[in-house]
């Protein structure tokens, strides 16, 4: 009985994970509460009109459009920080692609394994938001299900084209400006907290062209039961695409970094 | 008593490895047979590593041959490298975890079952004297330890073949020689050997035969003995004279032994007698600072053939 290649190399990421999982489960937890009080809630209470609902929302409370945008931002997050030094530290500093490259596994193996990691990665930290989601009424809901898997698509479309770029760099030096100018822009901009349609007109489609807006706009709507079937494929082809064309760049750079 | 077998492990013509305009190896003819313990010598930079790579199958050849057990790295890599035992220059250990979980975790990228992976381990660092480390974080442990850890990592599919790239390099003397002892038993078990190294010690403890490798090319090929029979004479003299004197030395000295070499650091004198141009070198009034007489090694075949030293 043979074991995919993929998930051989995801046991390993495991077995470094099984150090640090408690503190690890427990913020994917803790971490989206506070955004859920503290912004959710307590910017909430401010917009909401008398009802507890936003006219200008569609009429559903604050945190209800708010905090589902949290799953699809977390994810984001996650796999931006993952994708970046990490990525590096496996080709540079402890050469841990190179060491497993020398055994059966190929370039191909590993990125479909370190793909795989993420995956695992996403469902904890997305699962724990929406375990945070279902201690408020207006965002208990059975569409936090697929919204997970929405929240999964959001991750992977970051971690490709990142870890494709991580893995063609010889210094980190970009990486700090990937955050700062890249993922904090559209932590802010990508529709969580209010809705791109608020941007001015010239700045929507530069929103409309980053994997967040459209991982938002999937998790928000299927918690909030408004997701349509031609709205859901439009949204999840974009993801797919992202991901596509970043899991394409990094089997390239992959094979050409491991092959020198 | 190790019987050669015709069959050839690794087998290579004309190998050539380029980055860009930069020719690293420059085609190479190689052949390794079962059982034995083969050596790339050279200084840094001559093109060892980058072969190990190609036999390794984590690079491809530019142009030229390459086989390894019969099989080509091109189409049969994965296949390969399930039959290699791989030591690679920087220790490549995962420091977060514990001995033990390297190895296991390691193991089961070539697919052994988790509890085979356990009961090798544990096989393997009694092997390697760290049966006691196997719950202790790599992170800690001595550069030696880690270095005896990652030879017990590439035992751990049962490797035909170990490649192993400047083995020694960064350890004190006693950890390069409690390594030796560990290769030295891997042979007699008869696993076939083949390493790189710039240390000329290391090459003539370890190597039934060995090839000098210097800019890309192979400069010269054979056993170490026969090496420096044949480009070396039996002893050499060493004189060392006042700072920048060196090369006044040598021409006083012109004419003993065979030969007479000036290095930066000292006058070499190849002869078959090192007494004998001692003391012919006294009497022509050489005034050095310090004499030795000792027998030719790999250091000077290299020296001989390449007008370089090794370590610089």
């Amino acid at each position: 009985m043979s074991t995919p290649a993929a998930v051989r190399y995801w046991e390993g990421e495991l077995t470094v994970y099984k150090r640090i999982w408690f503190s690890n489960v427990l913020g994917s937890f803790v971490q989206p509460m506070l955004y859920l009080l503290g912004i959710g809630v307590g910017v909430g209470s401010l917009i909401d009109d008398g009802g507890g609902s936003t006219a200008s929302l569609g009429g559903i409370p604050y945190v209800a459009f708010f905090a589902p945008a949290i799953l699809a931002e977390t994810t984001m997050m996650l796999c931006a920080q993952d994708s970046l030094w990490p990525v590096m530290d496996g080709f540079m500093w402890s050469y841990r692609y190179r060491s497993a490259a020398a055994t059966p596994l190929g370039s191909n193996d590993l990125v479909a394994g370190i793909a795989l990691w993420q995956v695992t990665r996403c469902l904890i930290a997305a699962g724990g938001v929406a375990i945070a989601l279902l201690l408020f009424d207006d965002t208990r809901s059975w569409g936090l299900v697929p919204a997970i898997g929405f929240a999964v698509l959001t991750g992977l479309a970051f971690t490709m084209p990142i870890s494709a770029w991580s893995a063609s760099r010889e210094s980190d030096k970009s990486f700090p400006a990937i955050m700062r100018f890249g993922i904090l822009p559209m932590f802010l901009f990508g529709g969580a907290f209010y809705p791109v349609s608020e941007l001015p007109g010239w700045l929507r489609p530069a929103a409309y062209a980053t994997p967040l807006y459209h991982g938002i706009e999937l998790c928000r709507r299927s918690v909030i039961e408004t997701l349509t079937w031609e709205r859901g494929l439009v949204h999840v082809g974009a993801l797919v695409g992202f991901i596509v064309i970043g899991t394409l760049l990094c089997r390239r750079v992959f094979a050409k970094r491991l092959g020198t | 008593m190790q019987v050669r077998s015709p069959v050839v492990l690794v087998k290579a013509r004309g190998l050539v490895k380029r980055f860009g305009d930069f020719t690293a190896v420059d085609g190479i003819d190689v052949e390794v047979h079962p059982g034995e313990a083969f050596g790339f010598l050279g200084p840094n930079g001559a093109g060892k590593s980058s072969t190990m790579r190609m036999i390794g199958c984590t690079s491809d050849a530019t142009d030229g041959e390459l086989t390894i057990f019969g099989m080509d790295p091109r189409t049969q890599g994965r296949e390969i490298r399930a039959r290699l035992g791989v030591v690679p220059q920087q220790d490549q250990l995962d420091s977060e975890l514990t001995v033990e979980e390297n190895l296991v975790v390691y193991g089961r990228f070539f697919d052994i079952p988790r509890a085979e992976c356990r009961r090798r381990a544990a096989e393997l660092l009694d092997f390697v004297q760290l049966g006691e480390r196997a719950k202790s974080r790599v992170e800690p442990l001595s550069g030696g330890m880690k270095r005896r850890v990652t030879i017990a990592r590439s035992l751990i599919n049962k490797p035909q073949l170990m490649l192993l790239d400047e083995p020694t390099t960064g350890l004190d003397p006693q950890a390069r020689h409690l390594l030796w002892d560990k290769l030295y038993r891997l042979k007699q078990q008869g696993v076939t050997l083949v390493l790189t190294t710039h240390y000329m010690d290391e090459a003539e403890q370890l190597c039934d035969r060995l090839v000098v490798m210097d800019k890309g090319r192979i400069v010269a090929e054979g056993s170490p003995r026969q090496l420096i029979e044949a480009h070396s004479t039996r002893e050499v003299l060493e004189l060392r004279f006042a700072a920048g004197t060196n090369d006044t030395g040598a021409e006083l000295l012109d004419g003993i032994g065979d030969r007479v070499e000036a290095l930066p650091d000292r006058v070499l004198v190849y002869t078959d007698d090192g007494e004998k141009a001692l003391s012919a070198a006294h009497d022509r009034g050489a005034d050095s600072e310090s004499s030795l007489v000792r027998r030719s090694s790999l250091e000077d075949v290299f020296l001989r053939l390449t007008g370089r030293t090794l370590v610089e």
